[in-house]
């Protein structure tokens, strides 16, 4: 049996999806930018993606763009507002526990001269408002916070950072890594208060290497691209008509029937949390109901290398990533498991299941089933 | 302008009545190093010499680097081949090749003339004299010097004239396959890729033995092992590379024994396994990466405690270098790179606090009477499952 349980890493490609990018590969293969059919047919994939997305977000059209993926996306709302902004003030916001598109990002803005603070998380990975308070200063020009954390499923209390922000400094623009929450979640930046907003494609079951990012219409932003002057000169390169098509379509196909889907991928994590808590000496890190994303669950098991552990459920079929896998190659301690003041003999024994709207309960019992049978023998040779 | 190589070897040119078999396993080593080379080669002996001549359009960096993968070459002259058209035309051509290479630098040079073809009008003396001349009419800059040359132009005249002065230096040592085969115990460190590479370079052909320990070691730390293998296959020719699964045997010593003796009982196992290895391949011995004092499994009396087992020598090219010397020779063959990536290997998973450094023999014997259940049947199940790969440039 196959149980793939990476989600966060990253998503099957729904099989219509791939049919819709193969034809548009091979058939309408226009580059949107040619004046003539072929073009214009390209283009017209571009517009209906955009619709699909303005509906989602209930946002323009006309902010939606495209990008090589989450981290660009991440890339550009940062780069871009702090340099348009600079006159304005040099100081940006973000949490201890954004993705490295975020955190890096940062680190090189603070060598450019920008100041960051990074706020603090409570011990379910969740920023307090009152310091996210106190950090707002009259030059702050950007707040960046994750709508969901990759490693624990932390939620921000989105609806209340945007009000906050808004209210003690209305010219601080706000950016949402929505990379995990986009496909799980409704969110609606108008409402919301969110200038920017990242997703990517390959975690909603579309293609690699897409992603899109909202720019509220008046947001001050600069590219950070240059070239043949595509999406309003925004982001320049040829617009990869098909994965952006092939995006469009899976999270249409998501959101189709959001509701119902999360409703019942809760259930199942609190099966699968139910299950994992009679394996003794364990623990989930972080909420375990509606205030944690519906898909994430870090499970930390006493006296076993997550390695190990990792690569003896993939000998069973199972897939699961140690702590969190987007830095896969370089294992490092995880800064969100730092962030929440996890107990250090943890770090290195802490994986992360990830489920996505296909998970079914079989597939939880037999992972389960497996658990229960390994754990006690993997903890048989524990290194001294 | 170059049409063909000149290989030059060391030290096969000393071998006796063998001298052909070292010949010819140069040829075969020549032929598969460039294999993968644009262009087409024909590599013949000739008069005790080994040429390769370009067939058709090459590229020339990427020929030398190939053959300076090749044990057995001392050195590679890029050679030039022209028709027989007279002295005087030989005389601008050389005149031509000159100011090609060299431009107009100040240099001191001397002519070799060689003529295998008798019948040629000039002597090899009168060759040397006038095209010496002939060279310094044409630049100023160049003086001739017959003790020390810093340019040693060579004119040889056979069925085409052959040109060449420049000598790259080849990578030296044996051909491989002209002195056995042996078994390289590889990891995925920086050490055992490099002793591999030593002793292929002295003619030796190398099959490798992994083991590895899943779940505790990863797919991607076999694939770095194959990765390495591969790197080294460009110099010594294909690997069979044997994969051990060792992770029962690895548990159960764990068990059953001292914990600070586990590395040492364990490098015991791997080196029996080996050996057994080895001697269904015919291989004449085994090669490990140790060096004396790197870690407590390579102490003196370690080793002394891990080689009792075996009765096949036990090469270790490595036992007298410093780790930086290691590391050095690593980059240079091109292994360094993937040896750092950072997978676990099967001797650090269950690596006590502190293993112990000088192990006695005696005690260690005695434990490894505590395996002696089921110890057989599982180094057994391990050769019989043992999976091989053959590591090969793509």
């Amino acid at each position: 049996m196959e149980v793939y349980l990476d989600n966060s890493a990253t998503t099957a490609c729904l099989p219509e999806v791939a049919k819709l990018m193969t034809h548009i590969l091979c058939e309408d293969y226009g580059n949107p930018s040619s004046m003539h059919r072929k073009g214009l047919e390209a283009e017209h994939y571009l517009k209906e993606a955009k619709d699909i997305f303005a509906r989602i977000l209930k946002v323009n059209t006309k902010e939606i763009y495209f990008t090589g993926g989450g981290t660009e996306a991440d890339n550009l709302a940062l780069i871009g507002c702090a340099i348009a902004n600079r006159r304005s003030g040099n100081h940006i916001i973000t949490t201890a526990i954004e993705h490295p598109a975020v955190l890096e990002t940062c680190g090189y803005l603070e060598k450019q001269g920008f100041e960051v603070t990074y706020l603090p998380v409570d011990s379910n990975g969740i920023i307090r408002l009152s310091d996210l308070e106190n950090a707002i200063k009259k030059e702050t020009i950007l707040v960046s916070v994750m709508h969901t954390n990759n490693e624990i499923g932390s939620l921000q209390p989105i609806m209340e950072i945007g009000k906050l922000i808004k209210q003690r400094n209305p010219k601080c623009l706000f950016h949402v890594d929505a990379v995990q929450g986009f496909g799980k979640a409704r969110i609606f930046p108008k409402k919301m208060n969110i200038d920017l907003l990242s997703a990517s494609s390959h975690k909603i079951h579309g293609p690699k290497g897409v992603g899109l990012l909202y720019i509220g219409e008046k947001v001050k932003i600069v590219p950070i691209v240059y070239g043949g002057g595509q999406q309003k000169n925004l982001r320049s390169g040829t617009e990869d008509v098909a994965g952006i098509a092939g995006m469009a379509l899976a999270a249409r196909t998501l959101y189709e029937k959001l509701d119902e889907e999360v409703i019942k991928l809760y259930e199942l994590k609190q099966y699968f949390v139910e299950g994992l808590n009679k394996i003794p000496d364990t623990q989930i890190n972080g909420f375990t109901d509606g205030r944690s994303a519906p898909h994430v669950i870090s499970f930390s098991v006493h006296g076993v290398r997550s390695e190990v552990l990792l690569h003896a459920l993939e000998d069973k079929g199972i897939y699961v990533s140690a702590g969190s896998a987007c830095a896969s190659n370089h294992p490092q301690t995880s800064k969100t498991l730092k962030a929440i003041r996890l107990d250090k003999s943890l770090w290195d024994s802490t994986i992360r299941f990830s489920m996505s709207v296909f998970t079914t309960k079989e597939e939880i019992d037999y992972t389960l089933e497996i658990l229960y049978d390994m754990i006690p023998m993997l903890r048989r040779y524990a290194r001294h | 302008m170059f049409t063909a190589f000149l290989i030059k070897y060391g030290e096969i040119g000393i071998k006796g009545k063998n001298r052909y078999i070292f010949e010819d396993a140069l040829v075969q080593q020549i032929k598969y190093a460039l294999k993968k080379c644009e262009g087409e080669f024909k590599i013949h002996k000739t008069q005790g010499r080994i040429y390769v001549d370009a067939l058709t359009e090459f590229d020339y960096d990427e020929t030398v680097e190939r053959l300076q993968t090749v044990f057995g070459i001392s050195a590679i002259c890029p050679v030039v081949y022209v028709e027989d058209e007279g002295f005087d035309k030989l005389c601008d051509t050389v005149v031509n090749y000159m100011k090609d290479i060299y431009g107009d630098v100040q240099k001191t040079f001397k002519v070799f003339a060689r003529r295998a073809r008798k019948n040629y009008p000039l002597e090899s003396q009168e060759i040397c004299m006038e095209m010496g001349g002939a060279i310094l009419d044409a630049f100023p800059n160049l003086t001739v010097d017959v003790h020390n040359p810093e340019i040693k132009l060579n004119i040889e005249i056979r069925e085409k004239i052959y040109i060449y002065s420049v000598e790259i230096p080849g990578a030296m040592g044996m051909p491989v396959g002209t002195g056995g085969k042996a078994m390289l115990l590889l990891s995925g460190g920086i050490d055992s890729p490099v002793a591999g590479y030593m002793v292929a370079k002295r003619g030796v052909k190398i099959d490798a033995v992994y083991f590895h320990a899943p779940p505790y070691t990863s797919e991607r730390a076999k694939e770095k092992v194959v990765d390495l293998a591969r790197i080294v296959s460009r110099y010594t020719g294909p690997i069979y590379l044997h994969v051990i699964n060792f992770t029962d045997i690895q548990l159960y010593i764990y068990e059953n024994c001292p914990h600070d003796e586990l590395t040492i009982i364990m490098r015991r196992y791997m080196m029996r396994i080996a050996e057994q290895i080895a001697q269904e391949t015919e291989c004449l011995g085994l090669i490990t990466g140790e060096s004396i004092g790197q870690v407590a499994s390579q102490t003196m009396q370690s080793l002394a405690v891990t080689n009792e087992v075996c009765e096949l020598p036990v090469y270790r090219p490595l036992i007298a270098f410093d780790k930086e010397d290691i590391v050095t020779l690593s980059k240079k063959i091109g292994t360094y790179e993937t040896s750092i990536l950072p997978f676990e290997d099967c001797c650090t998973i269950f690596v006590a606090k502190h293993p112990v450094t000088k192990p006695n023999l005696g005690i260690i014997k005695k434990h490894e009477l505590c395996l002696s259940e089921k110890i057989d049947e599982l180094v057994q199940t391990a050769l019989d499952t043992k999976e091989l790969i053959i590591a090969t440039e793509n």
